[in-house]
């Protein structure tokens, strides 16, 4: 048995996950699809003390749309937002960098909630949030909830603003602006790995054809998925053409330092970045009306 | 302690199984060591390779990434759950014709994932059988023939799927 000794609560409601971190906060770790957390503790790099499944808390297991946007339970499992029409009808980005996610086998298992409070910098959900512009319900152990922006809520390499007795309970993606074009790329070493460099951008247009909408969001070039401002300015008000894309992917280098890795250098990181994102640019303005 | 060991009722193979373990024990632990079933292998033990891939309620999953408590009550299928009265099922043939092995530590992994996937995709085309086959590694690298495999073992199934069923076994 690798992972070291825990006790084990699998609660059925929020209600009980918040008595459980009321009572173990600090000793606790959160037990959801397992597909970060149970390699980490088979390493042994996280040895909690008690672990709270919440897998059988079906309320946080819901795709929910209303006229804004749609609503994602924590406990929401990829392989259920990858098959889901609704996420593909209001939010197709989401559904397009879901596939990027690990395997088949992994999907079927990690949670949407999980994969957020983990926030593995090269992760794709990261990077959709903070394109998409989500907010993070948390749910205190108190019983008090707060909602978070992506900005707030990723802190830095694996570090949320989650306390330890803290639930992220809810993610709520805003629907696109109407006519909004959108592009999520990837490289990474083989498919399904954690992404050397990913991008996910949107592109809206306004009546005369120039952008009134730019988000570019990359992920693996930092402690965080992030936007880059500098891209998102120089795109704004333009023409989409080859010229203002490839300006506008210029501009990614200033607002990025990469790490460098065994993967990659840092150099490579921003080359590989500043490809993707005019191709994410390119594809985002085709697809926008 | 809760850490302390805890009865644990599934179905595996569509049969009634029990077994006490800690809460840390991983699944695939447990079918091998406490239910005896080693057709399961385990890899990298981290999820990594695949080799421990299981269906749970019908969905492949890596079972080293699970707890065995996790599984109480569900319904798992293993390798050994696959061939019917002596008799092999098509994946497992298909691996077998087209030699989709080489050492055969990873073929396990490799035929309930390629199971789980043939059962949602009958008819897949080459571009979907190979990201479906990328939560599986092959150390030897005999990866040709397990993409032949698969479509081989697509074949089969459809081939049985369209056969009459003989008088004797319809439903009366």
């Amino acid at each position: 048995m690798k992972p070291a000794p825990f006790d084990y609560f699998a609660p059925t409601s929020v209600d009980e996950v918040r008595d459980l971190l009321a009572q173990y906060g600090d000793d606790a770790k959160i037990l959801a699809g397992g597909q970060s957390l149970v390699p980490v503790m088979a390493l042994r790099l996280a040895q909690p003390s008690v672990v709270i499944d919440i897998n059988h808390v079906r309320e946080l297991d819901y795709i929910r749309a209303d006229a804004h946007g749609l609503a994602i339970g924590a406990i929401t499992r990829h392989c259920a937002v990858e098959r889901s029409t609704l996420v593909r009808e209001k939010a197709p980005l989401l559904s397009a960098g879901v596939e990027w996610i690990g395997h088949p086998q992994i999907r079927n298992r990690a949670t949407v909630g999980g994969s957020l409070a983990h926030a593995d910098p090269a992760a794709e959900l990261p990077a959709l949030a903070a394109a998409l512009e989500a907010t993070f319900t948390v749910t205190h152990a108190s019983g008090t909830k707060r909602t978070l922006k992506a900005d707030d809520f990723f802190v830095s390499y694996l570090t949320t603003a989650l306390a330890a007795d803290d639930l992220l309970s809810d993610i709520y993606f805003p629907a696109l602006p109407t006519g909004a074009g959108w592009s999520f790329v990837e490289v990474a070493r083989r498919h399904g790995d954690f992404a050397l460099v990913g991008v996910a951008a949107i592109v809206g247009l306004d009546g005369a054809g120039n952008c009134s909408d730019v988000r570019v969001a990359l992920f693996g070039v930092a402690p965080t998925a992030v936007r880059s401002p500098r891209a998102e300015q120089a795109l704004l008000g333009q023409q989409p053409d080859e010229q203002a894309i490839a300006a506008a992917a210029a501009e990614v280098a200033g607002d990025i330092e990469p790490p460098a890795d065994v993967h990659a250098s840092s150099a490579y990181r921003i080359y590989v970045a500043t490809n993707l994102v005019r191709r994410a640019l390119t594809e985002a303005a085709q697809r926008a009306q | 302690m809760a850490s302390k060991k805890q009865m644990i009722e599934l179905t595996v193979n569509g049969v009634h199984r029990e077994g006490l373990a800690e809460p840390r024990r991983t699944l695939a632990d447990f079918l091998r060591d406490d239910l005896g079933l080693t057709g399961t292998h385990l890899g990298c033990e981290h999820g990594v390779c695949g080799a421990c891939t299981v269906l749970v309620n019908g969905e492949a999953v890596r079972s080293c990434l699970m707890f065995a408590v996790q599984a109480n009550e569900q319904e798992v299928t293993t390798i050994e759950g696959l061939a019917t009265g002596g008799k092999l099922h098509p994946v497992q043939e298909a691996f077998w014709e087209c030699h989709g092995m080489q050492c055969g530590f990873c073929t396990p992994g490799f035929v309930m994932s390629v199971y789980a996937f043939l059962k949602e995709n009958p008819d897949p085309r080459e571009e979907e059988i190979r990201p479906a086959l990328s939560g599986n590694l092959c150390r030897c690298t005999g990866y040709q023939n397990i993409v032949n495999a698969v479509r081989l073992a697509s074949e089969k199934m459809q081939a049985a799927a369209s056969e009459p069923v003989p008088v004797t076994e319809q439903a009366v």
